[in-house]
């Protein structure tokens, strides 16, 4: 079989659509995973350890477990809880829930990262506890970590087409539907291929340019 | 409850077949990451380009998109693969081993310098070098990150859902199907995902404790920035 151009410029447009909203699907993604990822890292370190223990295997199950039963677990069960959600709502929630795990992981090497001395410098000059994460911490450990986090996202752009088991149109449905209207998958499934490609190159060069920009030595 | 029960045996066959992808990709992987990633550590640059291309092709790639590829399209170009099982080990072999070849790269260079230049004096030859001297050192760094790299490829075969083999996966959506239920089924896929997750985990520990042993070394216990970085799947081991 040929490779059919004309076939290939008349797809694209859909495709682009496609990407549009597997990119939505990631940024709005990717926001939920850093502020719930910080919460989770903060929620570890309380005294309390009934808490701390709680939210350490919570996040150990969401990590370790797959994200496709997941999107079935949060599109299938919330409707019988009374919750009705679409698709890409349920989408977004899953996939930030999913990778909020992965970055408190890496907010946590973060603060761990920041030098002991800084802890007891903030306590020798008896800064209360909301300066001392928000103002000598927080900003210590989060340029640390900015090129794992950049990372995170480029990961969560590869999971997104994932998001077709609960029928969002995410780029990689829209292929395999023009492929099975058209009998014809090479061109739309190869598109995507490259498409997938060239963004994560381009996002890696990127990350590689903030991991110079951030390097702490 | 009772029909999640009740249908045991297809939660059995789900698994094992969840299992056995996860094993056969694991090789798979194992072995393209040490090919490639010894690749990368090559005087000649051909053969780090070798290494460069493979990389951020596969990496580059989601395993869904590159599952579909090799399922839909490259039968069309003429190359039949017979078995979805294997199409499903070559997707995630040839996509987590990208993600190995880098922690393998990484980890060689990241054996220090001396150690190189020592057996240069001593006058051992590339293969003894590797076999004797850096290897050993760079397995101790590479196995946290191969450790989740392995978690990784377990989750990811929950994909071969979507080309229509019985996985855990597919087991828990056709219990939804037929017996309605949604809770019940969802939950006990999660529940059977995070088992086989944390009995991969023992034996990663398992691993560890061997090699620090054997290198005379303590286990750390905190994972640091940079092993936690190495594990992430949009990074390699950097230096």
């Amino acid at each position: 079989m040929d490779w059919n151009w004309d076939f290939t410029w008349e797809i694209l447009p859909e495709l682009l659509e496609g990407l549009r909203t597997t990119v939505i699907a990631t940024l709005c993604g990717y926001v939920i995973a850093l502020v719930l990822g910080l919460v989770w890292t903060l929620l570890r370190r309380s005294p309390s350890r009934i808490l701390n223990q709680t939210v350490r295997w919570v996040t150990e199950f969401i990590r370790s477990t797959p994200l496709i039963p997941q999107l079935f677990f949060v599109f299938y069960v919330l409707p019988s809880w009374g919750l009705t959600i679409g698709p890409l709502t349920a989408g977004i929630i899953t996939l930030g829930i999913h990778y909020s795990t992965y970055t408190a992981e890496v907010y946590r090497a973060g603060i761990a990262d920041v030098p002991k001395g800084q802890w007891e410098a903030c306590t020798a000059i008896n800064l209360p506890r909301s300066r001392v994460w928000l103002d000598v911490i927080l900003p210590q450990a989060i340029r640390r970590v900015i090129p794992t986090l950049g990372n995170y996202l480029i990961a969560m752009f590869k999971d997104s087409p994932m998001l077709l088991v609960i029928n969002v149109s995410e780029v990689l449905l829209v292929a395999y539907q023009e492929g099975g209207r058209t009998y014809q998958y090479l061109e739309p499934i190869t598109v995507v291929g490259v498409l997938f490609v060239v963004v994560s190159v381009i996002s890696s060069i990127l990350v590689r340019r903030l991991e110079r920009r951030y390097a702490t030595t | 409850m009772s029909t999640v029960l009740d249908s045991y045996e297809q939660w059995l066959d789900g698994a094992w077949v969840t299992v056995q992808l996860t094993v056969y990709g694991c090789a798979l992987a194992l072995v393209l990451a040490l090919a490639f990633g010894l690749a990368g550590t090559s005087r000649r640059w051909w053969v780090r380009v070798l290494n460069r291309i493979y990389v951020e092709f596969f990496r580059g790639t989601a395993t869904l998109v590159l599952l579909y590829w090799f399922f839909y399209a490259l039968p069309l170009v003429g190359l039949k693969i017979t078995s979805p099982m294997t199409t499903a080990v070559l997707a995630l072999g040839l996509n987590v081993g990208a993600y190995g070849a880098e922690v393998v790269r990484g980890s060689i260079n990241a054996v220090p310098r001396a150690q190189y230049e020592a057996t240069v004096a001593l006058n051992f030859t590339p293969f003894q070098r590797m076999r004797r001297v850096l290897l050993p050192q760079a397995f101790a760094l590479m196995l946290p990150p191969f450790g989740n790299l392995v978690i990784e490829l377990m989750k990811g075969t929950a994909i071969v859902y979507t080309i229509g083999m019985v996985d855990l996966t597919k087991v828990s959506k056709n219990i939804q199907g037929f017996s309605g239920e949604t809770v019940a089924p969802f939950l006990a896929v999660l529940v059977l995902y995070f088992v086989i997750a944390q009995v991969l985990q023992l034996f990663i520990r398992y691993a560890e404790w061997r090699v620090d042993r054997m290198l005379g070394r303590r286990p750390s216990r905190e994972p640091s920035v940079s092993t936690v970085a190495a594990g992430a799947p949009g990074a390699g081991v950097s230096g």
